[in-house]
C-alpha cells in the first residue's frame, strides 16, 4: 500500500465518521463543527485528486465563510434539544429503510461494474508545473462562459430576494449617519459658559 | 549543510530521509518566527512606552532584553484553569485551532528566490484558505468558555474576520491580476525593474485596503473591538489562563508578522533591492542578501502596526463593518476593473 492510498484511507475514515456524526450528535453546535470537519478531509481527497484549486476554494469558501455563520446561528439560537430529539425511535426504522436503499442505488451506479478501471482508465498524473487553476479558468470563461455567467446572476437575484424577504423598516431606526457625524463642528455643540466665581458669605 | 544531512542519514529508507529534511526545515522555520514573536512583544512594549514618554520594560537582562523569556516562563508555570462549566474538549480545542493555521500559513512563504518550504502553485490561494479557518479557534473559545464576555467578544470578532476576509480576497485578486500568477515566488518576480515597478503603485489602493484588512484580520487595535476592555474585559479569551492563553498571543503575534510580510511579497518587491536599476547605488548595495530586504521591510510593517496602536482611539463597531463592507469592498472592485483594462491594455512599465 503506498502513502497516497494510506492518506486516503485515513481522511475518508474521518471523513465518513464526521458524516456520521453531524446526523447522529444530539448538540447542534457539534453536529456544526463536524460538518466543518467533513468539508475540511474531503478538500484533502480532492488535493489528493490534484484538484487544488477546488480545494483550496472549498476551504476557503465553505469552511472559512459558510459554515462560520452557520455556527454563528446555531450558537446564538437558543434550540430546545427536547423538541427536537421526539420522535427519533419512531421513525429510526423508516430511516434504516431510507438509507439502505440509498446505499444500494449508489453501489450499483457507481460500483466497478460502471466505473471499474477497465471501463475508465485513471488518468495520469500531471507534470509538476502544471496549473489546475489556470486551466479551469481558462475553460470557465470561454467554453462554459454562458453556463457561469447564468449561474452567478440567479445567484446575485438569490441574494437579493434574500434580502427583501428580512428586510424590515424600523420605525425608529437608530442609524446614525458617520458622514454627518464627522461634519460636526465644536461650534454646533459645544458653549461655554463664563461666570464669576462664587465669593464666600 | 542537506547534503551532508542527507548522507549522514543515506542509511535510512528515503522516506525517512525525506521526512526527517522536511521536519528540519520546518523547524528552520517555526523556531525564528517564535523567536520572532516574543521579541516583538517586547519591541511593542518598548516602542508603545517611548511613544507615551515612558520607559517601558527594562528590569530584566540588560534593557529588558530577557523580558519576553521571563513572560514565557511565567505562563508555562502557571496553572491552566478550566472553569467548571466550560465544555472541556472544546475549550482546550480553542487555542489549538487558532495557533495551528497561524503556523501553517508559513509553510509557502517564500524567503528569497530559493528559499521556500512548499514552492507551490496556488500558494496566496492556500495562504487565504488557512487563514480564514483561524477563525474556528476564535468562535470555539467563546463558546466554549461558557461565558457571556468571551461568546460576545467571539461574536464581534468572528463578525469582523468574515467582513474584512472578502476586501483581503478581492486586493489578492487585483495582486494575481498583476503578477500573472498564485505563486508568491512568481508575483515577486514579475516586480522586478526599480523600485517604481513594485506593484505598490499600480495597486495603491488594494495596497492600503490589504494592509488595513491586514490590521482588522489580526484584531489589532484599532479594530480591537473582540477585546474591548472596557465592555467585554478581554472578548473570547476572558476564561483563558497561562500557556492557552498564550498561545492566543503566540497566534496573533505570528498573524501580524505573515500579513506585513505578505504586504512586502506582494506590493513592496518582497527580497528585490530598493536600489535596483539605480545606477551606481545598485551597485554599492549588490552584496545585501534578498532575505535581509525582505526582513527589513517586514520589521517596518511590524512597527505600523505598533505605531497604529499608540497612536488611533478604537473604532466604533458599526464603523468597523461600515468601513469594511461600504468603503473597501467597493474601492477593492473598482479598482479591480482598472487593473483588469491596465493588463488587457499591456501598460507599463508594470505589466508590459
Amino acid at each position: 500500500m503506498g502513502f497516497e492510498q494510506i492518506v486516503f484511507y485515513i481522511f475518508s475514515a474521518i471523513l465518513v465518521f464526521a458524516a456520521g456524526m453531524v446526523i447522529s450528535v444530539r448538540n447542534p453546535v457539534f453536529a456544526a463543527l463536524f460538518l466543518v470537519l467533513a468539508f475540511f478531509t474531503s478538500a484533502v481527497i480532492w488535493i489528493l485528486l490534484e484538484a487544488e484549486f477546488l480545494a483550496l476554494t472549498l476551504v476557503l469558501v465553505y469552511v472559512g465563510a459558510v459554515m462560520v455563520l452557520f455556527l454563528f446561528v446555531v450558537m446564538m439560537l437558543d434550540i430546545n434539544l427536547a423538541v427536537l430529539k421526539r420522535g427519533f425511535r419512531r421513525y429510526l426504522p423508516v430511516g434504516f429503510v431510507v438509507a439502505f436503499i440509498m446505499i444500494v442505488q449508489l453501489v450499483l451506479i457507481v460500483g466497478p461494474e460502471q466505473f471499474g478501471l477497465d471501463k475508465v482508465e485513471s488518468p495520469t498524473p500531471r507534470a509538476a508545473d502544471y496549473s489546475n487553476t489556470e486551466e479551469l479558468g481558462r475553460v470557465l470563461y470561454t467554453v462554459y462562459v454562458y453556463p457561469f455567467e447564468i449561474a452567478s446572476v440567479i445567484l446575485l437575484v438569490a441574494i437579493i430576494a434574500a434580502i427583501a424577504l428580512t428586510l424590515r423598516k424600523r420605525k425608529h431606526p437608530r442609524f446614525m449617519s458617520p458622514e454627518q457625524q464627522i461634519k460636526v463642528r465644536r461650534e454646533d455643540r459645544l458653549r461655554i459658559v463664563k461666570m464669576k466665581s462664587e465669593t464666600k458669605l | 549543510m542537506l547534503e551532508f544531512i542527507e548522507q549522514s542519514l543515506a542509511w535510512l529508507p528515503d522516506g525517512v530521509v525525506a521526512l526527517v529534511i522536511i521536519i528540519l526545515k520546518i523547524l528552520a522555520i517555526i523556531a525564528p518566527l517564535m523567536a520572532a514573536v516574543a521579541y516583538l512583544t517586547l519591541a511593542e512594549r518598548k516602542i508603545i512606552g517611548y511613544m507615551q514618554v515612558r520607559i517601558g520594560p527594562n528590569r530584566v537582562g540588560p534593557w529588558g532584553l530577557l523580558q519576553p523569556v521571563a513572560d514565557g516562563v511565567k505562563l508555562m508555570l502557571k496553572e491552566i484553569i478550566l472553569p467548571s462549566s466550560a465544555n472541556r474538549f472544546l475549550f482546550i480545542l480553542g487555542p489549538i485551532l487558532t495557533f495551528a493555521p497561524a503556523l501553517a500559513a508559513w509553510s509557502v512563504m517564500p524567503f528569497s528566490d530559493e528559499l521556500v518550504l512548499a514552492d507551490v502553485n496556488a500558494g496566496l490561494l492556500y495562504i487565504l484558505a488557512i487563514t480564514s479557518m483561524g477563525v474556528y479557534g476564535v468562535i470555539i473559545a467563546g463558546w466554549a468558555s461558557n461565558s457571556k464576555y468571551a461568546f460576545l467578544g467571539a461574536l464581534r470578532s468572528a463578525a469582523q474576520i468574515v467582513s474584512y476576509e472578502i476586501a483581503m480576497g478581492f486586493a489578492i485578486v487585483g495582486v494575481l491580476l498583476a503578477g500573472g500568477s498564485l505563486n508568491i515566488g512568481d508575483i515577486v518576480n514579475a516586480q522586478q525593474g526599480s523600485l517604481v515597478h513594485w506593484f505598490w503603485l499600480p495597486l495603491l489602493p488594494l495596497f492600503l485596503v490589504y494592509f488595513i484588512s491586514g490590521v482588522a484580520e489580526t484584531n489589532r487595535s484599532p479594530f480591537d473591538v473582540a477585546e474591548g476592555e472596557s465592555e467585554i474585559v478581554a472578548g473570547f479569551h476572558v476564561e483563558y489562563s497561562a500557556i492557552s492563553f498564550s498561545i492566543f498571543y503566540l497566534a496573533e503575534y505570528a498573524n501580524m508578522i505573515l500579513i506585513a510580510m505578505l504586504a512586502v511579497l506582494m506590493f513592496l518587491g518582497g527580497w528585490l533591492s530598493p536600489f535596483q536599476g539605480i545606477p551606481f547605488l545598485e551597485d554599492w548595495f549588490a552584496w545585501i542578501p534578498g532575505i535581509v530586504w525582505l526582513l527589513g521591510k517586514t520589521a517596518v510593517f511590524c512597527f505600523l502596526y505598533l505605531w497604529f496602536r499608540a497612536t488611533f482611539p478604537r473604532y466604533r463597531y458599526d464603523q468597523i463593518m461600515r468601513l469594511g463592507w461600504k468603503v473597501f469592498i467597493p474601492i477593492t472592485i473598482v479598482w479591480l476593473m482598472v487593473v483588469g483594462g491596465a493588463v488587457v491594455a499591456q501598460l507599463g512599465p508594470w505589466f508590459d
